[in-house]
């Protein structure tokens, strides 16, 4: 339960930085994708049913505010997440460069989904043009924010893990 | 809570469940089975005030931070602004002859300052698009404020963008920068039509495209772009930016180039709505 609300505040918290405190750098495409770093850190550390479920709410809220068709966000995130959440087993130790090498393919992978879409649904963009001004910034800001954001993450998870006693068998309280 | 034993709700069978849902809810907006309106409604009335207050706590903390720094410069500010001042009432005479003559050349032009005959409604930006891909933003007025799809919207005179969804009292607008928006935009001084179409690969540099200007008259840099007569959406002679450079296009038949903005996009906070659609007759 206390896991639950601590998501939903996260989920929310992050939406709103990443709609309003980038107004202070309107429009340049270093805009980081916190939802994305959201859903990796927890989805590392939870397993595949949290990367579901943190998935298709991040996604569905900032398909609800700016998406062209509600639920696409949402489907794309919550794969992510599950994709993540498989991984659970083979990480556990608070070293960041897994999470981060894996924060830039799921931003790569997340933007070339979106470009795919937008050149089947009609905008011929040229890929080169897309890929420098769009896809790198936002994955080079990902991958820094995941450097910084991951450490909070982690430690807000040992908390709650250590808080759940149901999840004895998880190897983070072997620790 | 559920048990660790397998049973019919493992991770795969979670999955596919939340897959039919996201496609369930794709096509249901889609093909506008359930309208989306009312759900984006149900969302911002949650999430809105929210955002508009971390704006206003964020002007607020920056006006804070100017108090203390003003303080000491105040009184000699009064000095110069009074001096100031009496430069500047000589130059506004000589400014209200200069209207004068402005609105013989805007007549001229059949201009004649059409957008300031319609309705503003000024607006704050709160929040903008989360990804990098759009450029678009949601201000804090909607319905209520008698704001509707496709309005224009300005800031500083020139053209911002265009209403594209609007909420009880909220709204989307999408900017000329977003490379999915096109504008008819004419010359000033010639009336040669072109297209304004926001560029990536122009973006970061705060420029805009225009293209398929199919013209005679030798078009020089510097020259102003306003929304043209023709446009279906965009009410004439609003300013759009000014020509910064000129190429010709491979058929040799069409010019393009880039356009600098009237509007600084990065500064922008507040907007004008104009409450006019393009039937009302000017």
């Amino acid at each position: 339960m206390r896991r639950r609300i601590v998501m939903v505040l996260l989920i929310l918290g992050c939406f709103l930085l990443q709609s309003t405190v980038w107004n202070l750098f309107p429009f340049s495409n270093f805009k980081p994708n916190l939802m994305l770093i959201l859903v990796i850190s927890f989805a590392f550390v939870h397993g595949k049913k949290s990367g579901i479920f943190l998935g298709f709410f991040s996604g569905l809220l900032i398909d609800l505010f700016y998406g062209n068709i509600i639920g696409f966000t949402a489907l794309i995130y919550m794969y992510i997440g599950y994709a993540v959440g498989s991984l659970y087993k083979v990480f556990f130790d608070d070293d960041v460069r897994l999470p981060m090498l894996i924060s830039a393919a799921a931003d790569i992978v997340y933007n070339l989904i979106f470009y795919l879409i937008r050149y089947a649904s009609g905008y011929r963009l040229d890929f080169g043009a897309c890929f420098t001004h769009i896809i790198m910034p936002e994955m080079i800001s990902t991958v820094i924010f995941m450097l910084i954001l991951f450490r909070l993450f982690y430690f807000i998870n040992k908390k709650l893990l250590e808080h759940e006693v149901e999840e004895k068998e998880s190897p983070w309280l072997l620790k | 809570m559920n048990k660790k034993k397998p049973s019919l709700m493992n991770n795969r069978n979670l999955l596919i469940m939340m897959t039919i849902i996201c496609i369930a809810i794709i096509a249901v907006t889609v093909t506008e089975i359930v309208p989306v309106s009312p759900v984006r409604n149900a969302a911002s009335a949650v999430i809105v005030p929210f955002q508009r207050g971390i704006n206003e706590l964020g002007s607020a903390i920056s006006s804070i931070g100017n108090n203390f720094r003003d303080a000491g410069e105040l009184s000699e500010k009064v000095e110069e602004l009074e001096k100031e001042m009496a430069v500047l009432k000589e130059e506004n005479l000589i400014l209200r002859e200069d209207e004068k003559e402005l609105e013989r050349l805007r007549a001229l032009y059949e201009l004649d300052g059409i957008y300031s005959q319609y309705e503003k409604v000024a607006a704050d930006i709160i929040s903008r698009d989360t990804g990098n891909w759009y450029s678009t933003f949601i201000i804090d007025r909607g319905s209520l404020d008698g704001i509707e799809p496709d309005m224009n919207v300005i800031a500083d005179g020139g053209l911002v963008g265009l209403v594209t969804e609007v909420g009880s009292d909220w709204a989307t607008v999408r900017t000329i920068v977003d490379d999915t928006s096109s504008v008819s935009a004419m010359t000033l001084n010639t009336s040669d039509t072109c297209i304004v179409s926001g560029d990536l690969s122009m973006k970061d540099k705060g420029y805009l495209r225009f293209s398929q200007m199919n013209t005679e008259n030798d078009i020089m840099i510097g020259e102003q772009l306003v929304t043209s007569n023709i446009s279906d959406k965009f009410l004439p002679g609003i300013l759009i930016g000014t020509i910064m450079e000129i190429s010709e296009d491979s058929n040799h038949l069409t010019k393009d180039g880039m356009v600098l903005p009237g509007v600084d996009f990065g500064h922008i906070q507040e907007v004008f709505v104009l409450t006019g659609t393009k039937n009302i007759p000017a």
